[in-house]
């Protein structure tokens, strides 16, 4: 450029002499940056390629979903749960519905929390699937995203066929779900497990041992188990730092105390870790189901008349009637209208419940004062937590690598920002 | 380690300044008066025989009703080790909504802070960064307080005498 055009360009633009004799380079990575899989502002201080201080902004997308649950029935806030981690709809879902199935002090049979776990580890596939391939994607391959998308496609084709929707599923209802699984569900996810495994070997395959992925990940953003603690980690992310806390085993809720699984942890907490800590999760996941089908099997041969119940029946106040019974028996329609219109009150009490989200400890803190929407509810998001150690783990880092620190913690915008 | 040991060795150390002890659904619950959070906070921390070193949540909540004490902070706590959660409830009146910060004990409280300023306008003194965090800077309200109706006040169709009671 020549002098001239300089001082013209220059001329219009009023800089303090003080950013003119900065050093170093301001960037505004976000909200909508292409590398960012989300909403996220981060506006970095960088030196060529290394981040020196990074501010994120968060609240893009916030909807005030604790506000909002202060004026809905029970019932209608499990659609604000959909919107949380949107990539684990049915986790959240389940996760409120236990949470309310404690409050009213509900027993729930042997087998829907067997059908529930079923969803719910399918759920954790589809999110570690998402997470894996996209890190995958941000270091430059992106093969392993379009192979392993097709099983996230199946997974999804499971949940309509439990509940009619894919990504924000509103399914089951408090004590269980809305419908019993079909015959079709069993095929298909029969297909998914026989097809699924010798794809994710393969994927495992291209990325594990793949030089150039080592290479990138191996020490990118990296924190320690100490800090990872003190800065309220859960999920992949606090086991890859070498902490085996995941609310399964610790918190057992419906019935996971009755499966045989590991917990993965990593060493150093890096993005390797937190790669390697989701893909054998995925594997744990793939043998939970396979154990839950085989306990709802058994089930199904000891008790015959079990194969019915899908849902707690001391729950049926909350349990929309079959709709062939709303449209022709009086009992069925006024229960139906009882519920659409919200006229079930719950207890008054205090209760905290969490599930493992695919993040991490999912936390619903309820208080109810007997009527029929909540007092106050407040979700613990995992996301909104740990994302706050972001800058600690990517400062004096490369940018590249802070992309994939990004992509690695899986930050999902919709439960960040509730 | 159970309830009842945690409750003997709290009132143990802070005598009759705890109150208000329930378990409900098995979750150890009790009050400290406001002033006091942090110095319960470090105890809990730093006691040995306790090692709550991990904050699971932190919120607040606006009870209008109760004169003098409207907004309460909810902590919620748990060991690690020997696996057992608390919950720690403090107290504070709306007109001087002062909390000491729980941010140089754990660093996780420095977002859920920054998040009950946001929407309940708690002050939390000590805190290094007490800015709103997902509502708009430009906002001069707190818009978890019971005050702010969700929709339009004058709508009538959600109360509870349109559903048979109230």
């Amino acid at each position: 450029m020549s002098s001239e055009l300089q001082t013209q360009s220059q001329h219009h633009i009023k800089l303090s002499e003080e950013s003119l004799q900065k050093q170093t380079t301001t960037l505004n990575l976000g909200p909508t940056h292409p590398a960012t899989h989300g909403v996220f502002q981060n506006i970095m201080e960088i030196d060529g390629e290394r981040v020196l201080e990074t501010v994120p902004t968060i609240g893009y997308i916030h909807r005030a979903f604790e506000k909002i649950a202060e004026r809905r029935p029970y019932y209608q806030i499990t659609t604000l749960t959909d919107r949380l981690n949107y990539c684990s709809a049915p986790i959240n879902n389940m996760g409120w519905h236990m949470t309310i199935e404690k409050l009213l002090g509900l027993k729930i049979p042997k087998r829907v929390d067997y059908m529930r776990v079923i969803v719910m580890e399918l759920a954790r596939i589809a999110d570690h699937l998402v997470c894996n391939s996209v890190v995958a994607v941000d270091t430059g391959a992106l093969t392993g995203f379009t192979y392993v998308f097709q099983y996230r496609e199946k997974i999804y084709e499971i949940f309509e066929e439990v509940c009619g929707s894919r990504l924000t599923t509103n399914m089951g209802r408090v004590g269980g779900f809305e419908r019993n699984f079909t015959d079709a569900l069993f095929i298909k996810l029969n297909d998914f497990l026989n097809t699924f495994p010798p794809v994710m070997k393969e994927f495992e395959t291209l990325l594990n041992r793949n030089r150039i992925f080592i290479d990138r990940c191996i020490g990118a953003g990296p924190i320690s188990a100490e800090r990872a603690l003190n800065y309220g980690f859960t999920g992949p992310n606090l086991r890859a730092t070498g902490v085996d806390y995941d609310v399964r085993v610790a918190m057992p809720y419906s019935s996971y105390e009755d499966f045989d699984f590991k917990i993965p942890t990593g060493t150093v907490g890096d993005v390797y870790d937190r790669y390697m800590v989701r893909n054998d999760e995925i594997w744990e996941s793939v043998s939970i189901i396979k154990q839950a089908l085989e306990k709802i099997k058994k089930i199904e041969n000891d008790f015959p008349e079990q194969k019915n119940i899908f849902y707690a029946p001391e729950a049926d106040k909350f349990h929309l009637p079959p709709k062939e019974d709303v449209y022709t028996k009086m009992e069925a329609l006024i229960y139906h209208f009882k519920i659409i219109m919200g006229e079930i009150d719950a207890p008054a009490g205090e209760v905290y419940h969490s599930v493992e989200g695919g993040n991490g400890e999912l936390g619903f803190y309820l208080i109810s004062d007997g009527g029929r929407t909540p007092y106050r509810l407040h979700f613990r998001r995992p996301c909104f937590i740990y994302y706050q150690a972001y800058p600690e783990m990517v400062e004096g880092g490369l940018l590249s690598d802070a992309v994939i620190a990004l992509s690695s913690l899986n930050v999902i915008a919709g439960e960040l920002d509730a | 380690m159970t309830n009842e040991t945690i409750q003997n060795k709290l009132t143990e150390k802070f005598g009759e300044k705890l109150t208000e002890w329930e378990s409900p659904y098995g979750l150890l619950s009790f009050r400290a008066p406001a002033q006091m959070n942090v110095e319960v906070l470090e105890y809990l921390f730093n006691e040995p025989t306790m090692r709550f070193q991990f904050m699971t949540d932190l919120t607040g909540v606006h009870f209008p009703d109760r004169k003098g004490e409207e907004l309460s902070v909810v902590y919620h706590l748990h060991n690690l080790v020997d696996n057992i959660r608390l919950r720690l409830k403090i107290y504070v009146p709306v007109t001087q909504p002062d909390v000491n910060t729980a941010s140089k004990l754990f660093s996780a409280a420095n977002w859920m802070e920054r998040e009950t300023y946001d929407f309940f306008g708690i002050n939390f003194v000590g805190h290094p960064n007490l800015i709103r965090i997902l509502n708009v800077d430009e906002m001069d309200y707190f818009p978890m307080r019971k005050e702010y109706e969700m929709e339009d006040p004058t709508r009538r169709d959600k109360d509870d005498e349109m559903f048979g009671r109230g």
